[in-house]
């Protein structure tokens, strides 16, 4: 007798953040089955933390904007290590599908003319955001959510996948368990589509939940397909520092986007010390030139808190390092100064940053629109992932495995621009249920091995073996969330990242001894267990492809080689699994850019 | 900061009781970092629901000191240490496991609720003009994380269990948000009256009153639907008006 329960769909969507939500409701409307897997309840995945907004080139609020320019800027924040392909599709479909979640019950904040209002962010060079507030995620999901549940997909909450299952080359399905009696299932597919999300939890100081533990890079690698540009996690300039237990929860960049100045201990304005060569001629000259730019003159350039992550998080860093930091060793954000310069003061503070005066109110115990926000760099999101085709988003090497959203690689490069991750949840959401619908048409169904099941069976209830042997997992992580805060963080060397190497080779025997008591129904110590495994491999391919980008590039800060070279830039890093069970490394040479996609970049510069 | 005891309840759908744990507690910690330090290092397999951590996803809900709250927004300073500190699941779902509970029937009653059908675009690429004072009701109602920790209080969902016949504060603010969106053209005020049983609803106000959101819930959504529904139904004009006009 079988021991798992089986379900059979045409499309398998694993993730139920915005891009599995919009993979979903894709493949659905193409009159596919789909089943709809997650490991929390419906409408509480990362993407409902997301805040600042979703990148359009709507051009609501500067008319200048177009795709190009959006295609410029995505480019050059991702240090043209990025897709081009991907990227101009991300430019040109944003808009349509941020005009989609309207037709759907999405309510944007408007502009005077009652359009979506549109803000400034990071690297962005016109106002671009469509937002709601600072909590622009929670609309996303509800909206996608709320639409989702009329479209006939089949739902999962609270089921978690460990495996994904082939037949021969192709994908079949997945196995995974219910959280709450620990049941096994398995869902058989004709495609299947990842969209589970990033790695955060291997970090220490960390934006992430404790959903983001690399699944969808390590079923992936298992199943045999490539990860590429794994070495680039980005760390926000600014999570929150003080209360120790609340360290790494986001300050949103719309602090910054609304006017936030950075300030070290003796209340200097540091971002403007240093300018990298890349936007010398976007940024303002002096703080009321920044001002300007912020309250929307559009003659002046973007204060230097706005420019790309990579470089504001190194800044802070910078003055933490040189003991010019803030008495819980980060820096100061200060949103307060501008009450004297806008109607309303305090209150127009509170309404444009509602989410972020909370939480440091309740958790903080810091009022925003007086004092200021200690803040410091946090892991925040992996640019790299699964390697996908830019047109389908399928695994080259897995036929009928597609990835969307975070947990895929190509669009973001070297480094993220923020408000572009929501828009290509929606973007490749969309595209990659697209194709995984056409893929599952074209292809009969698919057969699931016993073995594979039998074995993958095995694996996952090991540790309740081990229950009075085996040490417990908790330890094991939080051992690992050390060893890649401190030896593969913000700034690497190859000495650091080679001990990295040798401490994940130890982390790995004890993982591959850990025990856990309990049973098998909602026992998070077990879930740990099994989460062990992918945190494991997503650390490994992170170090590794770090160790192969002898540069500083984007997220990417190497102390021994602090600048970029030229040869690095002309390839992507790739792992997979290799015949005999070990991590391989390559280079793939980055995928061309078009002459208009050049002519772009050059008009832009 | 002293050792504090904790009272949790652990048990299942069969059986349970509180356990007490006693375990420090630091400075700026909230009721949820406690849960996670005991599962770490005295009870890993004590279930609990948390993401996010900041307040955003609504997954954390329990009671505290018999108070429904956000785990992960409730601060230990603010809470009475000298007594032991419990912390229990919401009563108005069954228990699944020790703080979880299963809060499937909120998804199936959502599932029932007529979807958002909007007007046909204002403008030629399918978009709407909409004025931010035209938005400001609906988004407040949008703002809502689905922690159900409103309806965990509302007396007609926690004590007389009418889970049959009435939705809960959620979905009557849910509601209202459709009903109150500029751009919205679907009819809900028979099913407000009939399924969703608005009528139950006595404006005790407890639900607004633990809305993490900060929902005015009974004064901004369910009064002016009761309103709408008594001038739809009741009120002898409309009736008769109705009688002679029937809506499409
Ligand atoms: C605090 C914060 C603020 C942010 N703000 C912004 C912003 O303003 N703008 C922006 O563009 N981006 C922002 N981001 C980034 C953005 O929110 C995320 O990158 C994005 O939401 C990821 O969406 P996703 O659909 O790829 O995955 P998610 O929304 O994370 O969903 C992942 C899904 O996969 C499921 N899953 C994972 N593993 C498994 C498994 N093994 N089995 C079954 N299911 C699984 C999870 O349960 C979940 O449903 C922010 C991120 C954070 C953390
Ligand atoms: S006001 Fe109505 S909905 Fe709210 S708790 Fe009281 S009875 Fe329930
Ligand atoms: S209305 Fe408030 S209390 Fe009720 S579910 Fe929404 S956020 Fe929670
Ligand atoms: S963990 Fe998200 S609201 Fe508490």
């Amino acid at each position: 007798m079988a021991s798992y329960q089986v379900h059979e769909h045409d499309v398998l969507v694993i993730g139920a953040g915005g891009a599995g939500l919009r993979a979903a409701i894709e493949a659905s409307a193409m009159g596919c089955s789909v089943g709809l897997v997650c490991k929390s309840l419906l409408g509480k995945a990362h993407t409902v933390m997301a805040e600042g907004g979703m990148a359009a080139a709507m051009a609501n609020v500067d008319d200048r904007d177009s795709w190009r320019v959006h295609f410029a800027d995505t480019m050059r924040g991702g240090q043209y290590l990025n897709n081009p392909v991907m990227a101009e599709l991300h430019a040109k479909e944003a808009p349509a599908r941020v005009r989609e979640l309207e037709a759907w019950g999405a309510v944007f904040d408007r502009t005077a003319d009652g359009r979506i209002l549109q803000r400034n962010f990071g690297g962005h060079r016109y106002p671009r955001l469509a937002h709601v507030g600072d909590r622009t995620g929670l609309e996303m999901i509800r909206t996608l959510q709320d639409h989702g549940v009329h479209q006939g997909i089949d739902v999962f909450m609270e089921m978690t996948v460990t495996r994904l299952l082939k037949d021969g080359g192709r994908i079949a399905g997945a196995f995974g368990y219910d959280r709450e009696l620990g049941r096994f299932r398995v869902w058989k597919a004709r495609a299947v589509v990842l969209a589970t999300g990033g790695i955060g939890r291997a970090y220490r100081i960390t934006s992430n939940s404790w959903e983001y533990t690399g699944d969808g890079q390590a079923l992936a690698y298992e199943a045999g397909a490539e990860l590429m540009d794994m070495e680039f996690v980005q760390f926000h300039p600014t999570g929150m520092v003080w209360p120790p237990s609340v360290r790494g929860i986001l300050v949103t960049e719309g602090v910054r986007g609304e006017g936030g100045r950075l300030l070290n201990r003796d209340g200097k304005r540091f971002m403007f010390d240093d300018i990298p060569d890349l936007y010398k001629n976007q940024v303002a000259k002096d703080p009321e030139e920044g001002w300007r730019y912020v309250t929307g003159d559009k003659g002046a350039n973007r204060p230097p808190e706005l420019l790309t992550r990579d470089h504001v998080a190194r800044c802070i860093n910078r003055e933490v390092k040189a003991g010019r930091g803030s008495p819980h060793g980060g820096v100061f954000l200060d949103i307060a100064w501008i009450k004297d310069r806008v109607p309303g003061g305090a209150e127009h503070i509170k309404k444009k940053l509602p989410g972020m005066y909370h939480q440091f109110k309740q958790l903080a115990n810091v009022d925003i629109t007086s004092e200021p926000m200690e803040v410091g760099p946090t892991t925040h999101y992996c640019m790299g992932g699964v390697r996908v085709d830019g047109r389908t988003q399928m695994s080259g090497l897995v036929p009928g495995l597609f990835a969307a959203g975070e947990v895929g690689a190509g669009l973001h490069g070297a480094n993220r621009l923020g408000g572009n991750s929501l828009s290509d949840l929606i973007v490749f959401g969309k595209i990659a249920g697209e194709h995984a619908a056409r893929f599952a048409k074209s292809n009969g169904a698919a057969a699931v091995n016993d073995a594979e099941v039998a074995e993958e069976e095995r694996r996952v209830l090991a540790p309740f073996e081990r229950a009075d042997s085996g040490e417990g997992p908790y330890k094991i992580q939080q051992d690992l969330q050390a060893t890649m805060q401190d030896l593969v963080g913000i700034v690497r060397t190859e000495n650091e990242m080679a001990k990295a190497m040798d401490v994940l080779t130890q982390l790995r025997r004890r993982a591959g001894a850990v025990g856990v008591a309990g049973n098998r129904e909602y026992n998070p110590g077990w879930h740990t267990c099994v989460d062990l495994r992918n945190l494991l491999i997503c650390s490994e391919a992170v170090a590794r492809s770090a160790l192969a980008r002898p540069e500083s590039r984007g997220a990417q800060f190497r102390d021994d080689y602090p600048s970029k070279s030229a040869e690095c830039g002309t390839y992507n890093v790739v792992v997979r699994k290799g015949p005999d069970g070990s991590m391989q490394v390559s280079k793939a040479p980055v995928v061309p850019m078009s002459e208009e996609h050049r002519a772009i970049i050059e008009e832009n510069k | 900061m002293p050792a504090t005891t904790f009272r949790i309840w652990r048990g299942d759908r069969n059986a349970g009781a509180f356990k007490d744990y006693t375990t420090d507690v630091t400075d700026g910690m909230v009721v949820l970092d406690v849960i996670h330090q005991i599962q770490a290092e005295q009870a890993p397999d004590l279930a609990c629901r948390w993401n996010c951590k900041a307040g955003k996803c609504g997954s954390c809900s329990a009671e505290v000191n018999g108070m429904p709250k956000l785990m992960c927004m409730t601060r230990m300073d603010t809470l009475d240490m000298s007594a032991p500190v419990t912390v229990e699941p919401m009563k108005a779902f069954p228990l699944i496991r020790d703080l979880a509970t299963d809060v499937s029937w909120n998804y199936a009653v959502k599932k029932r609720i007529r979807p958002f059908r909007p007007r046909t675009p204002d403008a030629p690429d399918g978009s709407w003009r909409m004025k931010q004072a035209d938005v400001d009701r609906v988004q407040e109602f949008r703002k809502c994380i689905e922690c159900f920790l409103c309806q965990d209080v509302c007396h007609v969902l926690r004590d007389h269990h009418k889970h049959g016949e009435f939705v809960g504060p959620r979905f009557l603010v849910y509601t209202a948000a459709l009903e109150m969106h500029p751009l919205d053209t679907e009819d809900r005020l028979a099913d407000l009256k009939d399924e969703q049983g608005i009528g139950y609803c006595n404006i005790t106000k407890c639900c607004t009153k633990v809305c993490p959101e900060h929902i005015t819930i009974t004064d901004n959504a369910i009064i002016p639907l009761k309103e709408r529904v008594v001038d739809e139904y009741y009120d002898p004009l409309t009736r008769l008006f109705r009688i002679f006009k029937p809506r499409p």
